[in-house]
């Protein structure tokens, strides 16, 4: 199942869009970001509000003396250049929105699963070090340990669903958590729960890892 | 000295001239309004003038390459300009890809509806306004969230500013775009 414009009740919030729309996102969480606003119409219009704050505040301002040839050499640049083509549409056919399978280099049968205990599973995907980008694989009925972060944590379902203690989640669905949020989050019986999680610092397990592995599996 | 409207509806043309004639001369004035200020926003960012200078010819370049992907029902000349300076920013100054959502075309058979157009140049107008009236400590808050001077957590949604409207006019414009596309 994935995810059909309409069925998202959980978006992204202001904070983050605000952030995504300043281009000061992490990487890690501007996946998730993009991601989600590949499927959602709604954060894409919140994000073109806030983008036009960005806007207004180019135009309002100031401004700083560009060089005296620089229109000249600017000209010299794109004289007799064609415009870009028609960029191909970047539409998904799969499961993964374009901007995952970019980073996954395919779509969910190229996903390189390591276990991580417990039937989960998850792949580290390679951004910036600010923040780290992993996909979670969860069987059915199956929970992820449960932890608490030291920083935010941004998930978003690609297929099944899963359920904490703050609500359901289900494909398109994202969940915003900050560090007071301490949650363990359940996949549906039926069928895994495949999510994308974006975090700021290391995930902390309180239980099933034991603590001295954390750091050498990644999490 | 003409309006921010008129203004608007003025850049909008410039870059459809870009775009149908290759308008040399409009885009010399697109180049002299905005370059000044995307380098300033480049160098507020953290770049010296120089690699400011490069940065900011590259972005207008940028622009002209891509004038028929602009599309005025969902966004003013200024955003479209902001967000391949943001773009560049990231690229170049701060090193990390930036993933990008699905596109959603928009070549010359999705022809966008004039009053949507005149619609969203209204809308940004009202928002500069509205930016201009806010007091200065909060304007100050804004312009270092979106020269990247605040980090991702220090940064607060404002609120007050007419977003809402914004917003639901470019729901419209996706809505109708998306029953375009089938
Ligand atoms: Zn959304």
């Amino acid at each position: 199942m994935t995810a059909t414009m309409g069925t998202i009740r959980h978006h992204l919030t202001d904070e983050t869009l605000l952030a995504y729309s300043a281009g000061t996102l992490p990487e890690a969480f501007a996946l998730v970001a993009a991601s989600h606003l590949s499927l959602c119409d709604e954060c894409r219009a919140r994000l073109g509000a806030f983008e036009a704050v960005g806007g207004a505040t180019l135009t309002s301002v100031g401004t700083a003396e560009m060089g005296d040839a620089s229109l000249e050499r600017t000209l010299a640049m794109i004289r007799g250049t064609p415009g870009d083509p028609d960029p191909a549409p970047r539409r998904s056919a799969g499961t993964l929105p374009i901007p995952l399978s970019d980073y996954v280099g395919g779509d969910v049968d190229a996903i390189r699963w390591r276990p991580v205990g417990g039937g989960v599973r998850q792949m580290v995907l390679k951004t910036g070090d600010e923040a780290t980008a992993r996909l979670l694989y969860i069987p059915a009925g199956e929970a992820v340990p449960e932890h608490t972060h030291g920083g935010m944590e941004l998930t978003m379902v690609l297929s099944g669903a899963f359920s904490d203690e703050v609500d359901r989640f289900g494909p398109g669905d994202v969940e915003t958590a900050d560090p007071t949020i301490q949650h363990q989050p359940i996949a549906e019986p039926g069928a895994p729960c495949i999510c994308l999680a974006a975090t700021d610092s290391r995930l902390r397990f309180r239980s099933w890892i034991p603590r001295l592995l954390g750091p050498i599996i990644g999490i | 000295m003409p309006s921010a409207e008129t203004m608007e509806e003025n850049w909008v043309g410039h870059i459809r001239r870009i775009h149908h004639d290759k308008d040399e001369a409009a885009f010399a004035e697109l180049f002299r309004h905005f370059a000044p200020r995307v380098k300033a926003f480049l160098i507020r960012s953290g770049a010296d003038a120089a690699l400011a200078e490069e940065c900011t010819q590259d972005v207008m370049a940028t622009l002209w390459r891509k004038a028929h992907m602009f599309d005025p029902s969902r966004a003013s000349v200024a955003t479209w300009i902001y967000t391949i300076a943001r773009n560049r920013r990231i690229d170049v100054l701060r090193r990390q890809r930036r993933p990008e959502p699905e596109d959603l075309p928009w070549g010359p058979e999705h022809e966008p509806d004039q009053a949507d157009v005149i619609a969203m140049q209204q809308e940004a107008e009202r928002l500069g306004q509205a930016i201009a009236e806010l007091p200065q400590k909060q304007r100050d808050l804004l312009a270092r969230a979106f020269y990247g001077e605040l980090s991702h957590s220090e940064i607060a949604a404002e609120t007050g500013l007419p977003l809402g409207t914004i917003k639901s006019r470019i729901r419209l414009a996706l809505d109708r775009l998306r029953h375009a596309m089938g």
